[in-house]
């Protein structure tokens, strides 16, 4: 207890650096369940294909895994690089997955839990092909920003790349909300998840919704897969398992569907697992998300901010 | 729709390509994996190994299988009458080990096997190779208790965690001289195991502990932990991707003249890749195996020319392994009693030491390097007084 | 590349005429000789070890055993076909309870474990169903108001929590696990015990013995009260609870009966193993138990069990794909649900109920 109090800042600046990453994957999840009412269980692979498709990229530009960082102007041409090319390869992975193992099963009028089904065997055989091609060991990323303390917060050092991934995850959320709630698309996907039926007679498409609601949630995942490189320096072709099942908890405890609910979500899980490892221990660390998301939906059991893509932004 | 049904067959193509060119793999793999030289499932007497091939801990069983099969190669090339090697690909898992152990089990031209690899593993496999009088000489599974269930059959070519862990623990405190010292640990058997034996012999200069998961990522909080402790040192016990990610984590967070320990599941390339080279300057690594360089013999150039790269950790000891049950078939003994009756008699040089088991089934003559994180490659430091 | 698929189809169709066959077969045999085909077919599931079939046996492991892990894995997805198939709840940590079933015969009766109570394997079993039992409504009792869905993550994090639990408890053996996990009873003539760890073929016959028991019970289950109940929830819950079924009371039996068999199945898994650490507890075994539910066809048990056996026996029949093997097997799933959504031996319930609603959506 003494240590969580000596420590407080210092840990919750640290958990919503790892919570930002939860948040923005956990948009994918909420962008599909709020139009499909399913879990897209492929969707950690849609975050794994970013993390090293920006790292190729990176290769690519002549940038390897242990050169030292490069001056300013430049890492900024990287980063986009890294960025665009990680957005690319996560959208594309998703609506290989929407194609593949839904779009069939939705012409079939399947039971929901087939969906599940498929979206697990998509994941298996997505992680273990980038096992096969790019092998099962770590793969380190090259090194873009040197952390730096850039101010203290309550005595909490803060570095450069933690405002980084924080800022940037933040932008991006901004982003897909005014998205969705401004554009016509954005229109498109609230009206489908408010009710299928009635928007196709409105004469919306619901597949090219669908289609573009895994496209925004691979982008956001591909946007997740960049600042997970920055921030860990490392990926591994099963990296997004245990990532994506804390990023669903952190959807699901924000209220799924929502995607406000997701950026809530993801941050107190990122702190909460951070007090709780200092509290009781490390090992503990994923006990003490599950418990906590358990707690949370005896009391509120659709979620800290409630269910609904297209009801929560009024 | 029309692209739907195009994914479709494109998906059925990919799955029978895929197929048959497993397939393929597997039945060369499976049959004729001699380099072209032997056919070892010809062969009248084979030995097995047991360990993970495939799967996350692949890594640590391909150095032992390589060393184990250099050791058959070699003699095959020589003999009139060849030794087969057939490999049971546990993935390390222990749920995968029973039908795995069963078929060598019943399998009566297996004589012997190198492994199994893991302890948890060995706590599964062990007792049916006890039941089957299959002798067993295992080049990497460290944990101290498997020696005391009473097996005739089972032997171990590297000293235990009870040899490695005070070892480490004396170099941190000997040789670094540090004060103040941080354990982690990742909770599994090997980890939390030689974290024990590390705290117990660092008395007070322990700062204090954590244990995290295996497959974490995020260490932030061990990481805070490690500098509130105001240690200069930490021990790590457990293996190389967590530790990686560990030590670069806490680099990067402003630890970076935190000295970092660890023991032989950190002996890796890997354990580079995940830090990143700057990160993982000047670590210390414990191994209970003997650098290349000092191998006797040509074994280390040997290695080097069959698998194009060089031996990796425990690479030895599985050669070593290997060459007992080799001797044992040279000299004429050919049913597995025959076989572990010349183990527990056995005294003679291997390229890593002189091999000879105690009654335990631990071998007498025990070694402990240091090794130290040098330009990104794990480089021999110096031999560790036990 | 249109003809490849209307080939495709066809094989489709045509393999779909193929499996309706048997079905009127059987329809069209009299009860007694339906009895013969019965002790015949009984007869070659029993001997099947012992014939180890060329084309069928495992060649690079051990046959009985890989023939017993395919029963551990009917067992627990006929324990998991009572909530997912005919209560409809989605559980996703369905391995906890079979962590609890395997984890209570090891620590009553190992005599390495803390308890040390030394209970034989027999008075392990009642105990193993007892805790999983209350595992079941502990989960249950807060968390079955929730929603599909939600209860799916919930119950994944069960899941979790006691894989880790048990990891972290010195209490429980750890990582390190307990040994000396106590056999199933018996001795030869010569003093050997039956279920010995040399030949798995006893501990298959067990798992038969098992399963023909669970197959029976859920049989019984399923047509009574209870049962209908279930099916009630299932279709429609907020109807079942205005009809005046308590829901959420069938709904806490489901997950409990589930529960049940799955710590059996965890029992006798580790009467066989000897040794348990939580490693074998993985999230992975849930979705894989899941799987074997919802590819044979959820809801009918014999095609639970034909998914099982697929789920369980494939990887290690194609051991020989090496590193494509987990690869294959996703694509097997995915291939298996796109083409056969509604399961490879579907419940004839579900099956009209899947027509009928694509007949509403080609109208």
């Amino acid at each position: 207890m003494h240590f969580l109090l000596d420590n407080f800042w210092d840990l919750s600046v640290t958990g919503l650096a790892q919570g930002a990453i939860y948040a923005l994957i956990a948009l994918g999840y909420t962008l599909v369940y709020g139009v499909l009412r399913l879990i897209n269980f492929a969707h950690s692979e849609v975050f794994v294909t970013g993390t090293f498709a920006s790292i190729l990229v990176l290769h690519m530009l002549g940038l390897g895994s242990d050169d030292p960082v490069p001056s300013a102007g430049l890492v900024v041409l990287y980063m986009v690089a890294a960025a665009v090319a990680a957005m690319i390869a996560s959208g594309l992975t998703a609506v290989v997955v929407e194609r593949v193992a839904y779009r069939p099963l939705r012409r079939r009028n399947a039971p929901p839990l087939v969906f599940l089904i498929s979206a697990i065997g998509a994941s298996f055989a997505i992680s273990e092909a980038v096992g096969v091609f790019v092998g099962r060991n770590e793969v380190r990323v090259p090194n873009l920003v040197q952390p730096q303390t850039q101010f203290h917060l309550f005595g909490a050092a803060v570095s450069n790349r933690q405002i980084l991934v924080v800022v940037s995850a933040l932008v991006m959320m901004v982003a897909l909300d005014q998205f969705i709630r401004r554009t016509r698309l954005g229109r498109g996907i609230r009206a489908v998840s408010q009710d299928p039926d009635s928007a196709a007679l409105m004469g919306v498409n619901a597949d090219r919704v669908i289609a573009l609601t895994f496209v925004l949630g691979g982008l956001m995942a591909g946007g997740a897969a960049v600042l997970y490189d920055l921030q860990f320096g490392v990926t591994r072709f099963n990296a997004g398992f245990l990532l994506g099942i804390k990023a669903f908890t952190a959807a699901v405890l924000g209220g799924i569907g929502n995607l406000r609910g997701a950026l809530l979500g993801g941050l107190l899980l990122g702190v909460m697992e951070n007090y709780g490892s200092a509290l009781i221990g490390s090992q503990w660390r994923d006990v003490v998300a599950f418990v906590f998301l358990i707690v949370v939906l005896m009391f509120r059991p659709t979620g800290i901010l409630g269910e609904s893509l297209g009801r929560a932004r009024a | 729709m029309r692209f739907q049904r195009m994914a479709r067959v494109t998906i059925a193509a990919a799955v029978i390509a895929l197929a048959a060119a497993g397939c393929g793999g597997g039945g060369s793999s499976g049959g004729g994996s001699g380099g072209g030289k032997v056919d070892y499932a010809s062969c009248k007497y084979q030995i097995g190994f047991f360990g993970a091939l495939t799967g996350d801990a692949a890594n640590l069983g391909i150095n032992i299988r390589n060393g184990a099969k250099l050791a058959i190669d070699q003699y095959n090339a020589k003999a009139k009458d060849c030794v087969g090697l057939v490999e049971f690909d546990s993935q390390g898992v222990p749920e995968q080990a029973p039908p795995l152990a069963r078929k060598a089990a019943t399998d009566k031209r297996v004589l012997g096997i190198v492994g199994p690899a893991f302890s948890g593993e060995s706590d599964v496999a062990d007792p049916t190779f006890e039941q089957a009088g299959l002798p067993t000489i295992t080049a990497s599974a460290t944990n101290p208790k498997l020696a005391d269930h009473g097996w005739k059959t089972f032997h171990r070519i590297l000293g235990n965690d009870a040899t490695q862990g005070p070892a480490a623990a004396a170099y941190i405190t000997g040789t670094l001289k540090a004060k103040k010292v941080f354990v982690v640990d990742d909770a599994s058997a090997y980890g939390k195991g030689l974290a024990t034996l590390v705290k117990a012999k660092l008395g007070s200069a322990l700062a204090g502990t954590d244990t995290v998961q295996q497959k974490q990522t995020d260490f932030s909080a061990t990481v805070t932990k490690i500098r509130a402790s105001g240690a200069t040192a930490f021990f790590y016990g457990g293996y190389y991707a967590e530790a990686g990610k560990l030590r670069k984590q806490l680099s990067d967070a402003g630890g970076k003249g935190i000295m970092m320990v660890a023991a032989d599941g950190v002996k890796d390339p890997g354990f580079v890749q995940a830090a990143g080279r700057a990160a993982a300057e000047g670590t210390i690594v414990t191994c209970p195996c003997l650098p290349p360089s000092k191998t006797k013999g040509t074994f280390a150039a040997d290695y080097q020319k069959a698998f194009k790269i060089a031996p990796g950790t425990y690479s030895g000891e599985a050669f070593d392994a290997a060459s007992v049950f080799l001797r044992a078939i040279e000299g004429g003994k050919t049913t597995r009693a025959a076989v572990n009756a010349f183990i527990t008699a056995y005294r003679g040089d291997g390229v890593t030491k002189t091999v000879q088991f105690d009654a335990k089934g631990e071998v007498t003559d025990k070694v402990i390097w240091a090794y130290k994180v040098t330009g990104g490659n794990i480089v021999e430091d110096q031999e560790v007084a036990q | 590349m249109s003809t490849v698929t209307d080939r495709l189809r066809g094989l489709d169709a045509r393999r779909v005429e193929l499996v309706s066959l048997p079905r009127q077969w059987w329809g069209s045999l009299p009860t007694p000789a339906r009895w013969v085909v019965l002790v015949v077919l009984a007869a070659l599931l029993v001997a099947l070890p012992v014939l180890n079939p060329p084309l069928l046996s495992t060649p690079d492991s051990d046959f009985p055993t890989v023939l017993f892990i395919v029963g551990v894995y009917c067992i627990a997805a006929l324990g998991l076909n009572i909530v997912v198939g005919l209560a409809g709840l989605l559980d996703l940590g369905y391995v906890g309870f079979y962590a609890v079933g395997a984890y209570s015969v090891a620590v009553f009766g190992s005599p390495s474990s803390a308890l040390a109570t030394h209970f034989p394997w027999l008075v392990c079993i009642p105990i193993a169903i007892a805790l999983s039992m209350v595992a079941g409504v502990l989960l249950g009792s807060p968390t079955l108001r929730l929603r599909g869905d939600y209860l799916a993550i919930v119950t994944l994090g069960f899941g979790e929590i006691v894989r880790l639990t048990a990891l972290n408890s010195s209490k429980l053996g750890g990582a390190a696990g307990i040994t000396e996990v106590p056999a199933p009873p018996g001795h030869h003539a010569d003093g050997s015990p039956v279920f010995g760890v040399l030949d798995a073929k006893p501990y298959y016959w067990l798992a038969l013995v098992v399963i023909f028991l669970i197959v029976i019970a859920s049989r019984n289950l399923e047509r009574s009260r209870v049962g209908r109940a279930w099916l009630a929830i299932r279709e429609d819950e907020d109807a079942a609870e205005l009809m005046g079924v308590p829901t959420f009371k069938f709904k806490l039996w489901a997950f409990a009966m589930g529960a049940a068999v799955g710590g059996l199945a965890g029992a006798v898994f580790a009467g066989q193993q000897g040794f348990i650490n939580p490693e074998s507890f993985q999230i992975q075994l849930s979705i894989l138990f899941l799987a074997a539910v919802v590819v044979g066809g959820a809801g009918n048990r014999l095609g639970v069990v034909v998914g099982a056996v697929l789920v369980a026996y494939l990887p290690e029949r194609f051991r020989a794909l090496a590193e494509y093997r987990i690869l294959v097997f996703g694509l097997a799933l995915l291939l298996m649900s796109v083409f056969r959504p509604q399961g490879l031996l579907p419940s004839k319930r579900r099956e009209v109920e899947l027509a009928v609603r694509r007949e509403a959506v080609d109208a």
